[in-house]
This record gives structure tokens, C-alpha cells and sequence, in this order.
């Protein structure tokens, strides 16, 4: 193992890097100043995801189980930078009391999580996917169940892994039935000697559906707004950004490079997939009084226009969906944040709660407007852009009826969120949520945030930076 | 910088004004003198643009700016204008300087409802500058969605209901029109090469009529829901009623003709075919719009109920005569686009100035408002004279070029619905006269009204520059119509060259 080889590992080493010393950290620390822990942490991850930007070589590893290209380290470096947001949105959160004495476990399972991410998507071949896939979501499990003496978490935590477990079997025995009729498990391998004979299509669904847990599209959605519910707010919008994403990046790459045999197959699937998914989404989320339920449907409707992304197999589709993404980390993120403060400070999570905000909390008020005004994809905000670009890359292989059918979903959903916006602008309350004092970190969060959701849209060296390392079938 | 780009600069240098400034009387005069810049600057481009023509420049758009934005897409920020977005341009910069003035007694988060305003503004100004598809359509989903605050929040009646009504209709359209573009521009290269999204570009291909056939009427309704096409335009009445005063002019002043002005800019003029093809049926459902806009407006009693239904005639009006797809009702079309836009803000000024002093708008409470305030009663006569296409004001050359024009087609098809579209004039004679009759003459009826105060000046401001401009375009339309009718030449030619007519 020459020094290059390290150089390409760099993201997962680095990672892994930080994860140790914050547990060494922990045992050397003063019991009395836990918090110190929060900011030597931020300012490790800041440093570990500039560094990620430095140019690297590409390369494989491992026989060609581990790859690395131009392609991935971007998408690692977007999850990255997530993850660095909500580190820091959650800064406020660790500080309380409650949290003392897990401050340290929270950024330990949380970056090991990142470490599976890293691995899955560098994978070139299906073991190293799988147990990247598990080391992404076992600690995500401990983390739903932080707040452990409460009921409703202790119930995410159970949700989450046994939903997990479920889906990795039925992932797995797909992938049984692809490793009997082609005798390997490399995806390039896999390419070649994939012949659409049945055994194998009834492998890929298998995967498919396993795929689709993950990602909570309809029908495999239903663990979603439980967990979401039960967990705490930053591990919630953990879940909905950053898992979401790498778990999009890595199938966006295997239905690329391993199925292209097999894409008319997939693309009935993800057809049909993509309008449940959407539709149900929305439809649900219109009913929800909890912010955080709401949010999970509003999570699984935005996987369904990702879909959208997908179905062409086209260039501009992979571009869309890793920019999609991009912009989702910022857009969802900022509402996660918005609800984390308040619930932070006033324990309300229901959208009633937060009529007559704009009188006390104008400033919260207007991000939560801005990070609504982006999921539902209205322009000059990113979403508009994201969106746009997701639904020309389905219009450009044709499938008119997909975009008709998804921006009539925009509409329901712009109107679910205008409820929120109504709640906050147009309802007068007697007794508001008084007004919250934020602290650094999360302004700092809250900053990045809407930053991020300015910049991303009108930026299009962005786009082409992410049109460059994508490509077609 | 170049000056079409100011039009978009200034509103968002005025709204970073507005947000440095506390005072609620600097807030005011911030937006004043944003949007006083912003009238003259439409001026000055009346100007550059009518001696740039003089000085003989042909080009089909002039002031061209090309930027490009996404290299892999081919999206540019491309500006241009030609006669008729000219002429919108400055219809704009009067109604939102009037709006301006109109709105001059919001009290209750003043700063927040003039950001939004020229937030709206800023849109509806960026989408009559635009010649890249992708812009336009930025700017116009720009300028939709500050409505639902400026309706939810400082409206009246039932406004969450209508601002809730009048924001997913609208999106619906845009929705609709969001397929339409990328259904244009994935066949905006026929014969190989790159796809585009400027106007001009793909104006000189002819997209497959197939692809014309569905994607022709997704972008006709698309705009359509905003130019009060039946039956999508219920948003309108409930909309317009609750809406603030000077909401009410830009939106049914400004921001239904960009429902017009796509219709003709978008769907007619880029598949010409597919429209020649299916406008009988667009034909019909504007003349429904026509017709019973107005009998709708006849049985109303609210002020802005009545209002708002004339504007769906009004405008229906515009939507038929681009469907003449003849040189003559298209230039009749723009001219009622300025007209109507001019007229109705007149109107929905008037109507809230009278409803700030009788606090009702409920006709039959009111009477013999001439007697108290008279100014208000006289420029509420004029805007109704206008409306109802007296000669000497804008109304009445709109008007008559558009039916002079539908009456071209000598087919009985287009016959029979240009006169069932004419009886609308006799008709808005009717609730016209009626308004007048029960609100201005006869006794007064509520002893309260008596004493009233007339106009104040800035009110004044707002209701004289409208009504110069309508007499303006009534006394000299001459010049309005060569502008518009030189641009039209283009979309007229690529109309004739499809061999339609």
C-alpha cells in the first residue's frame, strides 16, 4: 500500500481519523467542560471537509472493490458539507443539560455513519455496498433512539433497525440470485454477464425494493414518518438529507453502470414508483399537524421527483439528481433548522404552534419561508432550479406525462407548504412563540443555510461542474 | 450596465432601500422615488426606442443582451424588446407608480407590503424584458408568488381563502406552462443541433406539428389561467376582492396581461401551426370569457366584484384577438392590453380611495357621491367611459381594432363568435351606467358620507397620471399603433409563412 493509495482512500481516512480522536478526546477530557468537545469537533470536521475539495488522484483499490473518481469525491464532499451543517446546527442542541454525558457519542456514531456512506458509494463491487450500506445505518438506528427515556425515540430507534434489517435481507437475497446466475459480485462484471433472463430481473427487484426502503419511496415508506417523529430533530434531518442522499448516489450509480441491460425493466418501475411516490407523499403530508411528520412526507414526495431524475438514464439526469440533492441538503435543512430552534427553546413542533411567529420571529420566519419556497421549487430560490432541471432531464427522454403529473404534485405540495407560510404570516395568534434567542452556531447553521440556498440556484458553474462528472448509460 | 437590465436592478436596489430605512414616511418615499426612476427610465426607453427605429434599425428585437448562464443547457439570461413589450414596459412602470401612490396609506407592516410589491413588480418587469424562455419563465413565477402574502395579509374578506385560490391557480398554469417550454425546447432542433430557449432562435424553425399539437394548448392554458381564459378564471373575482388597492391595479392592471402577452409571445407565435389548428376551440372559450365576464359583472354589487369580472371580459378580449392571429386584432390586443391595464387600475384605485372614505363598497349603500367627492366621482366616470369604449379614450381603439380585425376572417365561424364577442359592449354599457347611476348621482344615501373629504395629493398623483395616459392613448393612438405594429410584423410573417390564412 504505496502513499498514493492512501491519498485516494482520503475521505473515509480522514473520517475515520476524526472519529478517533474525538474518542480519545472524550477520555482525556475534563468532565466538567464537555462542551469544549463541540466546538474541537466543528472545527476537525470544517477542516476534514475543506480538505476533502483538494485535488486528488482517481483510483481503484482492493482488486477493484473500491474505487474512487472525479464523480464520487464530489458526491462525498456534498455529503460532507451536509453533515458539516448539521454538526453545526445541532452545536445548541448538545449543549443542553440532558446531553452532557453523550455529547461525544452523538459525533462518533454520526461520522461513522458518514464513513458507510463514503465506502458505499466508492463500492465496485456489491460486498463492499453492503457493508457500507450497514455501517451507514446501524449507528443511525442508536442515534434515532438518543433520547433514550423517551418513549417515542426508544420507538424510532426499534423502527429504524428492524426496518433496515428487513430491507437489507430482501437486499440481499436479490443480490443472492444476481451472484448465482452471473458467479461474481463486481458491478463491472456484473454489467457483462447480465442477460435479462428472469432469475436475474427477480434479483434486481429485490434490490430494487431494498433500495427503495432506504430511499422511502411508496410502498416501502411507512417506517418514515414514524421514525422521523421519534427521533431528535438533528438526527431526523440526518436521516432526510444526508442518508437520502448517498443512498440516491449510490443507486443512481448501480441502475447506471450495473442494469443498463435491464433499463426498460427499471423504468416501468421507477415510472410507477415515481408517481406513488409523489402523490402519496404529498397527499399525507397535507394532513399532518406535527412538523416533523410533515416533513417526512414532504421528504418522501421530493424522493419522488428525484425519481424523475433517474427514469431517462440520461446525462442530464444524473447532473439533476446529484444537483438536486445539492440543493435539497440546503433547502431541508434550513426548515429542519428552523424547527430545531424553536423546539430547542419552546418544545412545539405543531404547525399551530407557530402561528403569529412572523410578529416575534420575523428572522426564523422568513428562512423557514425561503427553505419552504425552495422545496416547493419556486424561483429565485435554488429549488426552482433544481427542480427545472430534474423534470427537462425526464421531458428530454420523453416522458411528457411523468413531468405533467409531477408539476401538478408542485402545486399540491406549494400548497401544503403555503400552509405553513400562512400559519406563520397570515394567522394572528394571542400567544405567539416568543422570541428565541439563537446562539452562534446556529445562526452560523442557519447562515450556511440560506447562503446555500441563494447562491446554489444562480451559480451555474455549480451545475456544470456536476453536468461534468455525470454521464448517461 | 445596459438599460434593460436596470428595470430589474432598480426594484431590487429600491427593496434594499426599503429594508435599510425605519421610518414608515421613508419607506414611502424610498418606493416613490424607486419607482418615479423607473418611470422615467421607461421613458427614456419609449424614447431610445422610438429614434432607434427612426434612425432606421430593422431589428426584429433592439437592446439585445446575451449572457450565457447554463453552458449544458443552452439557458441564457437573454433581454430585448421590441415595440409591444416597449409599450408593456411603460404600462408597467405607470401602474406600479400609481400603485405606489395608491397605497400610500398602509399602516400595517408598511415596509414588508411595499417589499413585496415591487418584488411583483421586479418579476412582471424582467418577464416583458426577456427573450430566453427560461428567464421569462423565472421572472413570471417571480411576480406570481408575492401575491399570496400582499392578498393573505393585507387584504380584506375572505382573503386567506382567495389568496389560497388565486396562488395555486395561477401555479397551476405555470405548472402547465413549465411543460410546454421543455416540450418547445426538446424540439427546438429539428434538424440536429443544439436545443434552445431563445425566442428568436427557435422562431426561425418550425417545430414538428406534432409536438405542436400537445404542447400548444398546455402553454395556451398555462397563460390563459392568467388572462382569465374560462373556465380558469375563477381565481380572478376572489382575488381581485380581496386583495389591497394597489394589488388589485397592478395585478389585474399588469400581471393578467402577462397571461396576453405569453399567450402571443409563446404559444402563438412559436407553433403558429398547432394554433391555426386548435384555436376554435380557445376561439369559443374566450368568447364565453367575453360575455359572461360581463353579465357577471351586471349582477354584482360589490365594487370589485364588479370590477374584477369586467376584467375577465376585458381581457378575455385580448385572448380573442390573438387567436384572430391576423395583423389588425393583434395589434388591437396589445392596444387593450395597455388600454385595459391603464383603465383598470384607474378603476381599482378609484374603488379603493372610495372605500377608505365610505368603508364599504357595497353600491347600494352609497349614493350621490358626486355631490361630496367630486374629483374622485368625476376621474370614476372617465374610467368608466373608457371601460365601456367611449371614442376620445383608450378603450374604444382597442376595441374597434379587434373586432375590425376578427371580422376579417370571412368564414362564418369567426363571424358568429365576433358578434356574440361585440355584444359585450353593449352589455358593459349596462353595469357601467349602472355603478354610476346608483353610486355617483341622486341623493346621498347614507347621511355619514356627507362629509367626506376629496382626494388628498398623492392620491391625486396616482388617479391623474392614470387618466393622462388613457387620454393619451385615446387622443393620439397613432403612435402607439406604428410601434406595435411594426413588432407585430414578424409574428404576423411567421404566421403567414405556416400558410395559414
Amino acid at each position: 500500500m504505496s502513499s498514493s493509495n492512501f491519498l485516494i482512500m482520503r475521505h473515509e481516512l480522514l473520517l475515520t481519523a476524526v472519529a478517533l480522536i474525538i474518542l480519545i478526546a472524550e477520555i482525556f477530557s475534563d468532565p466538567k467542560k464537555k462542551h469544549s468537545i463541540i466546538s474541537f469537533t466543528l472545527i476537525l470536521f470544517g477542516v476534514i471537509t475543506a480538505a476533502g475539495f483538494l485535488p486528488s488522484p482517481e483510483g481503484s483499490m482492493f482488486g477493484g472493490m473500491y474505487n474512487s473518481t472525479a464523480g464520487e469525491l464530489l458526491m462525498k464532499n456534498i455529503l460532507n458539507v451536509g453533515v458539516l451543517i448539521i454538526l453545526i446546527q445541532s452545536a445548541d442542541w448538545l449543549r443542553k443539560d440532558e446531553n452532557a454525558d453523550k455529547i461525544h457519542e452523538y459525533f462518533i456514531l454520526l461520522i461513522s455513519t458518514v464513513i458507510g456512506m463514503n465506502f458505499m458509494i466508492s463500492s465496485g463491487h456489491f460486498l463492499m455496498f453492503y457493508i457500507g450500506l450497514e455501517l451507514a445505518t446501524i449507528p443511525i438506528a442508536a442515534l434515532a433512539a438518543y433520547d433514550r427515556y423517551k418513549n417515542q425515540s426508544a420507538e424510532a430507534g426499534i423502527k429504524l433497525i428492524m426496518i433496515s434489517a428487513f430491507s437489507s435481507g430482501i437486499l440481499l437475497y436479490g443480490l443472492s440470485m444476481i451472484y448465482g446466475t452471473t458467479g461474481t459480485l463486481y458491478f463491472n462484471e456484473v454489467a457483462d454477464l447480465f442477460q435479462n433472463n428472469n432469475l436475474q430481473v427477480l434479483g434486481f427487484i429485490f434490490f430494487f425494493t431494498g433500495m427503495a426502503f432506504k430511499l422511502s419511496i411508496v410502498p416501502f415508506h411507512l417506517w418514515t414518518a414514524d421514525v422521523y417523529e421519534g427521533a431528535p430533530i438533528n438526527v431526523t434531518s440526518y436521516l432526510s438529507v444526508i442518508s437520502k442522499g448517498a443512498a440516491a448516489f449510490i443507486f443512481i450509480i448501480i441502475l447506471f453502470t450495473v442494469f443498463p441491460v435491464i433499463t426498460e425493466t427499471w423504468q416501468k418501475a421507477i415510472y410507477v414508483t415515481a408517481i406513488l411516490t409523489m402523490t402519496i407523499g404529498n397527499l399525507f403530508a397535507i394532513r399532518q399537524q406535527n412538523l416533523k411528520r410533515f416533513l417526512a412526507f414532504s421528504s418522501i414526495s421530493q424522493a419522488g421527483y428525484l425519481l424523475l431524475g433517474f427514469i431517462g438514464g440520461n446525462q442530464l439526469g444524473m447532473a439533476s439528481v446529484i444537483y438536486y440533492i445539492l440543493v435539497y441538503i440546503f433547502s431541508n435543512l434550513g426548515a429542519f433548522g428552523v424547527v430545531l430552534v424553536i423546539s430547542n427553546a419552546t418544545n412545539k413542533e405543531n404547525i399551530n404552534d407557530y402561528n403569529g411567529l412572523y410578529q416575534t420571529n420575523p428572522g426564523l420566519s422568513l428562512i423557514m419561508t425561503l427553505a419552504l419556497f425552495s422545496l416547493a421549487g419556486i424561483p429565485p430560490v435554488a429549488g426552482f432550479f433544481g427542480k427545472f432541471f430534474l423534470f427537462a432531464a425526464a421531458a428530454e427522454k420523453g416522458f411528457y406525462i411523468l413531468v405533467l403529473i409531477a408539476v401538478l404534485n408542485t402545486i399540491i405540495s406549494l400548497y401544503y407548504y403555503l400552509l405553513i407560510v400562512k400559519a406563520m404570516f397570515l394567522t394572528r395568534s394571542e400567544t405567539p412563540i416568543e422570541k428565541v434567542n439563537s446562539g452562534f452556531y446556529t445562526k452560523l447553521g442557519l447562515g450556511l443555510c440560506v447562503a446555500g440556498i441563494f447562491v446554489i440556484g444562480f451559480a451555474s458553474i455549480l451545475f456544470e461542474i456536476i453536468r461534468n462528472i455525470s454521464y448517461g448509460i | 450596465m445596459d438599460i434593460l437590465t436596470l428595470f430589474v436592478v432598480i426594484p431590487v436596489l429600491t427593496i434594499t432601500g426599503i429594508l435599510f430605512v425605519k421610518d414608515i414616511k421613508q419607506v414611502r418615499i424610498v418606493a416613490a422615488i424607486g419607482m418615479g426612476i423607473q418611470l422615467i427610465l421607461a421613458a427614456v426607453l419609449v424614447f431610445m426606442y422610438l429614434s432607434a427605429r427612426k434612425a432606421g434599425v430593422n431589428d426584429e428585437m433592439l437592446f439585445i443582451k446575451d449572457y450565457l448562464w447554463f453552458k449544458s443547457l443552452n439557458i441564457h439570461y437573454a433581454i430585448g424588446v421590441d415595440g409591444i413589450s416597449v409599450a408593456m414596459i411603460a404600462l408597467t412602470s405607470i401602474v406600479v407608480f400609481a400603485g405606489i401612490f395608491a397605497s400610500w396609506e398602509v399602516e400595517f407592516l408598511t415596509k414588508e407590503f411595499f417589499i413585496s410589491l415591487i418584488l411583483l413588480a421586479t418579476g412582471v418587469f424582467g418577464f416583458f424584458i426577456s427573450i430566453d424562455l427560461f428567464t421569462m419563465f423565472l421572472f413570471y413565477e417571480l411576480a406570481v408568488i408575492p401575491m399570496y402574502l400582499l392578498i393573505g395579509i393585507w387584504g380584506s374578506g375572505p382573503k386567506e381563502y382567495s389568496a389560497m385560490k388565486l396562488t395555486l391557480m395561477l401555479m397551476g398554469g405555470s405548472a402547465l406552462i413549465l411543460l410546454g417550454l421543455l416540450g418547445i425546447y426538446f424540439n427546438s432542433a429539428p434538424d440536429g443541433g443544439q436545443f434552445t430557449f431563445n425566442i428568436l432562435e427557435i422562431s426561425k424553425v418550425t417545430i414538428p406539428v406534432s409536438a405542436q399539437r400537445l404542447f400548444f394548448p398546455l402553454t395556451f392554458i398555462g397563460f390563459g389561467v392568467l388572462g382569465a381564459l374560462f373556465p380558469f378564471h375563477t381565481w380572478s373575482p376572489d382575488g381581485h376582492a380581496s386583495a389591497p388597492t394597489a394589488v388589485s391595479m397592478l395585478h389585474a392592471g399588469v400581471l393578467m396581461k402577462l397571461g396576453g402577452y405569453g399567450a402571443f409571445r409563446v404559444a402563438i407565435f412559436l407553433m403558429p401551426e398547432a394554433a391555426s389548428e386548435l384555436n376554435w376551440i380557445f376561439i369559443i372559450l374566450t368568447s364565453i370569457s367575453v360575455v359572461y365576464g360581463a353579465f357577471g359583472a351586471i349582477v354584482q354589487k360589490d365594487l370589485k366584484y364588479i370590477n374584477a369580472y369586467s376584467s375577465v371580459s376585458h381581457c378575455g378580449l385580448v385572448l380573442f384577438a390573438v387567436l384572430m392571429m391576423n395583423q389588425t386584432a393583434l395589434n388591437g390586443a396589445v392596444i387593450q392590453m395597455i388600454s385595459h391595464g391603464l383603465m383598470t387600475a384607474l378603476f381599482f384605485a378609484l374603488i379603493g380611495m372610495i372605500y377608505g372614505r365610505t368603508h364599504t363598497r357595497i353600491i347600494n349603500e352609497m349614493g350621490g357621491l358626486m355631490k361630496i367627492i367630486p374629483f374622485l366621482s368625476v376621474a370614476y366616470v372617465i374610467a368608466g367611459l373608457a371601460s365601456l369604449g367611449l371614442p376620445g379614450l383608450s378603450g374604444f381603439v382597442a376595441e374597434m381594432t379587434i373586432f375590425v380585425g376578427a371580422f376579417q376572417h370571412t368564414d362564418t365561424f369567426h363571424r358568429v363568435v365576433t358578434i356574440v364577442a361585440v355584444s359585450s359592449i353593449v352589455i358593459t354599457a349596462v353595469y357601467i351606467l349602472r355603478v354610476v347611476a346608483i353610486l355617483l348621482l341622486g341623493p346621498v344615501k347614507d347621511e355619514h358620507h356627507a362629509h367626506l373629504a376629496d382626494a388628498k395629493w398623492y392620491e391625486k398623483v396616482s388617479v391623474i397620471t392614470l387618466i393622462g395616459s388613457v387620454a393619451g392613448i385615446g387622443l393620439a393612438p397613432f403612435w402607439l399603433s406604428t410601434m406595435i405594429g411594426k413588432s407585430l410584423q414578424p409574428i404576423v410573417n411567421k404566421i403567414l409563412a405556416a400558410g395559414l390564412f
